[in-house]
This record gives C-alpha cells, sequence and structure tokens, in this order.
C-alpha cells in the first residue's frame, strides 16, 4: 500500500501531472480529428488519395516515439515548447486510426443506400452529413477511442522532452529506481485509459445508427 | 444497322416525349454497354425494358437520371437535354426505385419519405400531410410512419420504396427491378398495387425487370434489349405473337416452364 500512500501525500503533484497528461491527449486527438475525419471523408470519395494517404499515416506509425519527439526537436516554433512538441508528435500519431475508421466507415455504407440517396437529388454535400456520416459515425468513434488510448500511453514518453504529464513519475521512479514512483505515474495513466475507452466506447453505442 | 420498328414506337403526333434516346452509347473500360440506343417513352405510360442481365437495362435508367453519362448522343427530358438540366433539379423531378430499395436505415419512415420534400423547403405541417397521404395512397398503416426501415417487412420496404420516390410528386419514375427481391405472393401484390396507382396518378414510367410475365403485367409497351441494343418495342399483345427470334423465345421460355409444371402433374 505503499503506492497509494504516496498518491496521498503526493496528491497535488499527482492531479497535476493528469491534468497535463489530459491536455497533451486532448489537444493532440482533437487536432487528430479535425485533419483526420476530413482526410479520411477525402479518401473515401477519391480512391486516387488511398493509397498515399494511409501509407503515409502508417509510416508514421511506425516511427519509434522518442525518435518522432527527437525528429521534431529543431521545428521553429514547435520546438521552443515541449509541449507544443508532444501534442504535435501525439497528434501525428492519432492519425492512423482515425483515417483509417473515417474511410471504412464511410465506404461500409450499403452503396444503395447512397444510390438512392444520389438518385433521389440530394447534393453531395447532403448526402455527407444528412447520410454518410451519420451512418459511420459509431465506426468513427471507435478509431477515435483507439487513437485516444494510445495517445494516454504514449504521453507518458513525452516527459522525456520535459513535456510534462504522468510519465514524470515514471521517469523519475526509473532514474530513482522507486517502484512506488513508477507506479504513481503508471497507475493514473492506465486508469485514464480505461476511462477514455469506456466513456467513447459508450458514446459509440448510443450514436450507432440502427 | 436499324433495329425493327414497330408501330407500336411510333410517337402520338404533336406530343413530346417526355423521356427520349438519341443514338446514345455508353462504354465503360473498352466494354460496350449501350449502342445506338433510340427510345422515346409518352407521358403517361408505362414502358418495360425486358433483357437478361448485362443487355444495358439498368444503364438506360440510369441515363435518365443521369446517375451516368453516355459516352455518345443525347437523353431528352421532356425535350430537354437532360445535360443541360440542373443535376440536382433533373433528379429531384424524377422518383427513382431500386431492386434494394436504398431505405436510410437510421431515418423514419416518415423521415425517409419526407426527405426531398424537406430539402426542397416545404413547411412541416405540408411535409406530415404528405407522409400521410403516401401512406394511405400505398395502403401502409399510419403507425409504421414512426418506425425504422429495419422494422419492416421486404414488401413494406418497398411500398415505402415507391412512396418516398412519389413524395415531391414528380412526372417520371424510374424503376429498376423494384419487386425483383420479393417473394412471389408480395410481388404480385406489389404488382397489382402498381397497377391501380397508375391508374390514378398516369405517371410516366420507365421500368426494368427481366421477368416477362412482369413485363406482360405492368407494361403499356415492352422494350426488349440485348447486349447493349435494343431489338424491338412491342405492345404485349404484339409481344406474344411476335415473330421477332428473342421476342418469341422469351415467350417460349417462359410457357415451357408452365407447360412442363403442367405435365408433371398429370403424368
Amino acid at each position: 500500500m505503499n503506492v497509494f500512500r504516496f498518491m496521498v501525500q503526493n496528491h497535488q503533484q499527482v492531479l497535476e501531472l493528469t491534468a497535463e497528461h489530459l491536455r497533451l491527449v486532448g489537444f493532440s486527438t482533437l487536432f487528430a480529428m479535425l485533419i483526420g475525419i476530413p482526410l479520411g471523408i477525402v479518401i473515401a470519395h477519391r480512391p486516387r488519395f488511398n493509397q498515399p494517404v494511409l501509407a503515409g499515416a502508417n509510416i508514421i506509425q511506425t516511427i519509434p516515439s522518442l525518435a518522432l519527439f527527437g525528429f521534431l526537436l529543431p521545428l521553429p516554433w514547435l520546438g521552443e515548447r515541449s509541449d507544443r512538441l508532444a501534442i504535435l508528435a501525439l497528434t501525428l500519431y492519432a492519425l492512423l486510426p482515425i483515417i483509417r475508421n473515417t474511410y471504412t466507415g464511410i465506404k461500409g455504407v450499403d452503396a444503395s443506400v447512397v444510390e438512392a440517396g444520389r438518385g433521389m437529388g440530394l447534393t453531395e454535400s447532403q448526402l455527407l452529413f444528412q447520410v454518410e456520416l451519420p451512418l459511420a459515425v459509431s465506426v468513427i468513434l471507435s478509431g477515435v477511442r483507439v487513437a485516444i488510448v494510445i495517445s494516454v500511453g504514449l504521453a507518458t514518453i513525452a516527459a522525456a522532452i520535459g513535456a510534462g504529464g504522468l510519465g514524470e513519475f515514471i521517469f523519475r521512479g526509473l532514474a530513482m529506481v522507486d517502484n512506488r514512483v513508477i507506479l504513481a505515474g503508471a497507475i493514473p495513466a492506465a486508469l485514464l485509459a480505461l476511462l477514455a475507452d469506456f466513456g467513447v466506447g459508450w458514446l459509440e453505442k448510443r450514436l450507432q445508427p440502427r | 444497322m436499324e433495329s425493327p420498328v414497330s408501330l407500336a414506337n411510333v410517337p402520338t403526333e404533336g406530343s413530346i416525349p417526355v423521356i427520349e434516346f438519341r443514338d446514345v452509347s455508353y462504354r465503360v473500360a473498352g466494354t460496350v454497354v449501350l449502342s445506338g440506343f433510340n427510345l422515346q417513352v409518352q407521358r403517361g405510360e408505362t414502358l418495360v425494358l425486358l433483357g437478361r442481365s448485362g443487355s444495358g437495362k439498368t444503364t438506360s435508367l440510369k441515363l435518365v437520371n443521369r446517375l451516368v453519362a453516355p459516352t455518345a448522343g443525347k437523353i431528352l427530358v421532356k425535350g430537354v437535354p437532360n445535360s443541360e438540366d440542373d443535376l440536382i433539379r433533373l433528379r429531384r423531378g424524377i422518383g427513382y426505385v431500386i431492386q434494394e430499395v436504398g431505405l436510410f436505415p437510421h431515418f423514419t419512415i416518415e423521415r425517409n419519405i419526407g426527405l426531398v420534400p424537406k430539402i426542397e423547403g416545404w413547411a412541416p405541417g405540408k411535409i406530415r400531410a404528405r407522409v400521410e397521404e403516401l401512406l394511405k395512397l400505398i395502403g401502409l398503416p399510419q403507425e409504421i410512419a414512426v418506425r425504422y426501415p429495419h422494422q419492416l417487412s421486404g414488401g413494406q420496404r418497398q411500398r415505402v420504396g415507391v412512396a418516398r420516390a412519389l413524395a415531391a410528386d414528380p412526372e417520371i419514375l424510374l424503376m429498376d427491378e423494384p419487386f425483383g427481391a420479393l417473394d412471389p405472393l408480395t410481388r404480385d401484390e406489389l404488382q397489382r398495387e402498381f397497377l391501380l396507382l397508375q391508374q390514378r396518378l398516369h405517371k410516366t414510367v420507365l421500368f426494368v425487370t427481366h421477368d416477362l410475365r412482369e413485363a406482360m403485367r405492368l407494361g403499356s409497351r415492352i422494350a426488349l434489349m440485348e447486349a447493349g441494343r435494343l431489338m424491338t418495342v412491342l405492345s404485349p399483345g404484339e409481344f406474344l405473337r411476335s415473330t421477332d427470334p428473342m421476342a418469341s423465345a422469351y415467350v417460349r421460355a417462359f410457357g415451357e416452364g408452365l407447360e412442363s409444371a403442367a405435365n408433371r402433374e398429370t403424368s
């Protein structure tokens, strides 16, 4: 129970780091959605861009996270502050599941429904916003859910470049060879991941089209 | 080569055909789907495109509401080439019914039927009244309005599909094997209802089927298609007596089916 005593004693810092962690994950997920969902929509309608976009997102995913932080360090403005860098890196990692699920979700809409809609005289944007997106929303959200869970884990590494978050405890614990300190970072991070998984999963079910 | 033209293909004098194909060809990836296609559909008639799969029937239909654009030739809708009309306006003036129905699964029946009126900016009260009227017209109970497509039977869904196509009162209906996926009894019911509906509404209908029986029952004229060409256009009566090899092959195939069934019974 040493861990919990440690966490209670340092609750101020646990809360601070959790808030930082949430900020990193929240902003990066938001940016990834803002970029990834439109990209997914585009490649679902323009098969030409499908391969290059998905391949690009895939390649980013294969770069080891520490190396990616390193690559991004020399960037102007972004390199000045480590939390900006961390948010950018996390955004890049979150892109693949969001783009891919948006693409899959829209492609998965029954072709006859789209054809009927088009034949009735819906404009392309009416078709997108009234038919395709509502029918794809639960698939898209499940991509967002995966992205968040990945980000919560990856964000712990952001502490290595001084971006804060629960990784601070983990790295400090590693340096001090103190499991209590490591767990004080790892346990809240795991809880965050579970909570996000559950929360978005619930939303996903609620928005499931019939 | 000119296709044989029967008397039935001669347009009524002085009237503009509602739909007219002029030397239409459609090729996709080197395959000829339709070639030298000429056809006129008159106001208020039900013209059936009959042919086997791959004969170009569905493509002909999609050329009318421009889901497909021709490689060559013109399609005139109410005398105007449909390439000159605004695409969205054109489609909203043409009801479209397909075999898979394609109801929006996340909309109630009421929203499905009322969608085109809604995007056309009708007042909510007027839409509700129209939906009610259409449900009555297609013989479905009013309670169904609040249900979702997956809660309906196949026959009910296709009735709703027809109601949705009629919602904004289009002059033209395009129907692509609308009853093809239904069981024989339901199909029979819907065919009968279609005839009654047509007696009241007099829409100009272009109807695709591969079923001769359906063509004979519903069509005022039957256009026989084969391998992307229009073979002949005949009235149902002429079709039965026709000496055209394709037409008589259809009649024979259909007759033999009945005969052999009857023979099995007696032997």
